[in-house]
């Protein structure tokens, strides 16, 4: 019983923590014209991911004639090699790839959180062993491993095979982050204070470094979604997984082989998925610029 | 010299955890390359005694052996510099990695050069410049640049300057200007192929520079400062000495050392940009040979330049922390 009102306890400090969080953020967002702009870029893209595809039909009929249109109002963005309207792709792909990063970036901080926190707290060889995991994991340049992995791997992935395989050389860095986290909050004087108080190993875990750890933990959770885009988009882009799903990367490649690079007739096609990468990471980036400003109450007083 | 014996064994740990990792892939997880090409092969009307020698030619161990045998022929295999065959290319892999390795060493040694030269300049700059239009701008490009791939800035790169302003166009072909240098150009030392080869490299340079001296501007940049507020740069300044020198070396030579570190750390970032920019140039180096590769499910080139990268980035990690150690005296009485 006592288990129960502890953990409803922590997950109340925990929501409060959230809560008031969330207040100081659009107080900042207000001031702050970078991040608001950055704020508003993800909304859209996710209001495009989460509810375009239902709006904006995709027809995959081939019409050759209709090769590489400029901008029209019948197709706002042109048309691909093969007279496919280009702003249906973009928003089908939207869907892909955002869903294959917000998966990437919950599964990277839900195994580099257990792993940080747990080696942090226990220390000792399981820390030891723990971290020397990491450090290799860290060395080895991780987007070669990951084109093995997928190509060894000579299936069809779904979204969440795709997330996975992506958390696996996304979480060392972040576990390492988490753990020196602990570290240093365990010397804090009201870590001290609550093992003086005899409260339970569950109690400090849950109810004081993990609040203390949240803001942390949100902010790697948006870098852990700009770098799964990053790989994830690449790997479609270099063939490494195949071309099954509408997905930015694919569209990156298509344009590439139908010779985008050559015929500026094809540009309106390429240059697309390119802005939508360059708009969504750079969105997540000035967001997280906000966010550093409330989570370090350094930067808060000199704003 | 204790501390750098448990850093070389850490090394050769990860050189160790990459091989088997390898081998798990490609040998051991079930579905895996070589039982499916085996299994194509006898699909394909070979018997299973042909179809097993035609994989073994491929790979550095015999694949009818029980597994532990192979994964210990794997290693020597390795440690005796054999890495098997490409399916491809039909030559041995070290052969392919050999032909690669100069073109990715010139592309990613200049582009380092210069994108670190430039960053550690500006970074300096902006130190002394704090608060001003040019820092904040570039905290933000720096950090947005390192989300933004390196295919994209590729891509870029190519449409602005080959495709729009014609730089880099070959009116003749009528395509952007890609490859290592002018295939109408005999190879060889001359004057006409050393600079074609320059000119054919300054697209891909551009593009590794763009995408990360913002982060080595912005590691100088809190190196400087934080060496600023050191009490000998003010004991220099007390003195009297001319700024150029305490901006050099009294401020510089000290705030450019934890970067060093950083710069073999880079080095694994660079060749995973390889695959990207060298596969938009179509240059021939590692990092081509891997995309290539994927297409050819060709198993043993992909590992063999995965291996020699992680062997690239072990060693010149190392070396880091020796060269740390020579040029910081702090760090060799620890």
């Amino acid at each position: 019983m006592a288990g129960i009102t502890e953990l409803k306890n922590s997950a109340e400090s925990a929501l409060t923590s959230i809560m008031s969080n969330m207040k100081f953020l659009f107080k900042v967002l207000r001031k702050n014209k970078v991040s608001l702009a950055g704020f508003i870029i993800i909304l859209v893209f996710a209001v495009m991911a989460i509810i375009g595809p239902e709006v904006i039909p995709y027809d995959r009929t081939i019409n050759i004639k209709n090769r590489f249109l400029p901008p029209s109002w019948e197709h706002p963005l042109g048309t691909d090699y093969a007279g496919r309207d280009t702003l249906a792709q973009i928003v089908h792909g939207s869907r892909d790839v955002l869903l294959v990063a917000f998966l990437t970036a919950v599964f990277t901080t839900i195994v580099s959180f257990i792993i940080g926190i747990s080696s942090g707290f226990i220390g000792g060889k399981f820390d030891v062993a723990m971290m020397t995991v990491a450090d290799i994991f860290l060395v080895i340049p991780s987007f070669p491993l990951l084109i093995i992995i997928v190509t060894s791997l000579q299936k069809v992935l779904s979204a969440v095979e795709i997330a996975l395989i992506l958390s696996i050389v996304g979480w060392p860095a972040l576990a390492r982050a988490i753990r020196s986290q602990v570290l240093s909050i365990r010397e804090k004087e009201f870590i001290e204070s609550a093992v003086c108080l005899g409260l339970s190993k569950k109690h400090i875990l849950f109810g004081e470094i993990l609040p203390n750890l949240l803001p942390y933990i949100f902010m790697n959770l948006i870098l852990s979604t700009v770098g799964a885009i990053y790989s994830q988009v690449g790997l479609y882009y270099i063939g490494a997984l195949p071309f099954t799903a509408t997905n930015w990367g694919v569209m990156i490649q298509t344009a590439i082989s139908e010779g985008a690079l050559v015929n500026p007739r094809a540009i309106w096609y390429l240059l697309s998925p390119l802005i939508c990468i360059i708009l969504i990471q750079a969105g997540f980036i000035l967001f997280m610029h906000s966010l550093e400003e409330i989570f370090n109450p350094r930067l808060r007083t000199e704003a | 010299m204790r501390w750098f014996i448990r850093r070389a064994i850490t090394a050769a740990i990860t050189i160790f955890a990459s091989l088997t990792i390898i081998f798990f892939l490609v040998r051991v997880m079930p579905g895996n390359p070589i039982d499916m090409m085996v299994a194509q092969l006898i699909m394909q009307g070979l018997d299973p005694e042909e179809a097993y020698r035609r994989v073994m030619a491929m790979v550095p161990f015999v694949p009818t052996d029980p597994l532990w045998k192979q994964y210990i022929d794997y290693i020597i295999g390795f440690l005796k510099g054999d890495l098997g065959r490409s399916i491809h290319y039909g030559a041995p892999v070290t052969t392919i990695l050999t032909y690669g390795i100069p073109w990715t060493v010139f592309l990613v040694s200049i582009s380092l050069i210069i994108s670190f030269s430039l960053g550690v300049i500006i970074g300096m700059y902006i130190a002394y410049k704090r608060g001003g239009i040019l820092d904040r701008f570039l905290s933000i490009f720096s950090s947005v640049t390192r989300a933004i791939p390196p295919y994209v800035i590729g891509i870029l790169v190519v449409l602005i300057f080959a495709l729009q302003l014609k730089l880099f166009w070959d009116p003749v072909r009528r395509s952007p200007i890609l490859g290592p240098y002018d295939p109408r150009i005999q190879p060889g030392f001359t004057l006409e192929f050393i600079s074609s080869v320059l000119y054919y490299a300054i697209l891909p340079v551009a593009s590794y520079v763009i995408t990360t001296f913002g982060a080595w501007a912005l590691q100088m940049k809190s190196s400087t400062v934080s060496v600023l507020g050191e009490y000998y740069v003010m004991a220099a300044e007390a003195r009297g000495l001319p700024e150029r020198r305490i901006v050099i070396s009294y401020v510089g030579r000290n705030a450019i050392l934890p970067l060093f570190t950083s710069l073999a750390i880079s080095i694994g970032h660079i060749f995973s940009g390889s695959v990207f920019i060298e596969t938009i140039f179509s240059y021939p180096g590692i990092g081509r040979f891997i995309s290539a590769s994927i297409s050819n499910r060709d198993y043993m080139v992909i590992s063999g330049c995965f291996l020699l990268i992680v062997v690239a980035v072990v060693l010149s990690n190392l070396f880091a922390d020796l060269l740390y150690g020579k040029l910081d005296p702090r760090i060799r009485f620890r």
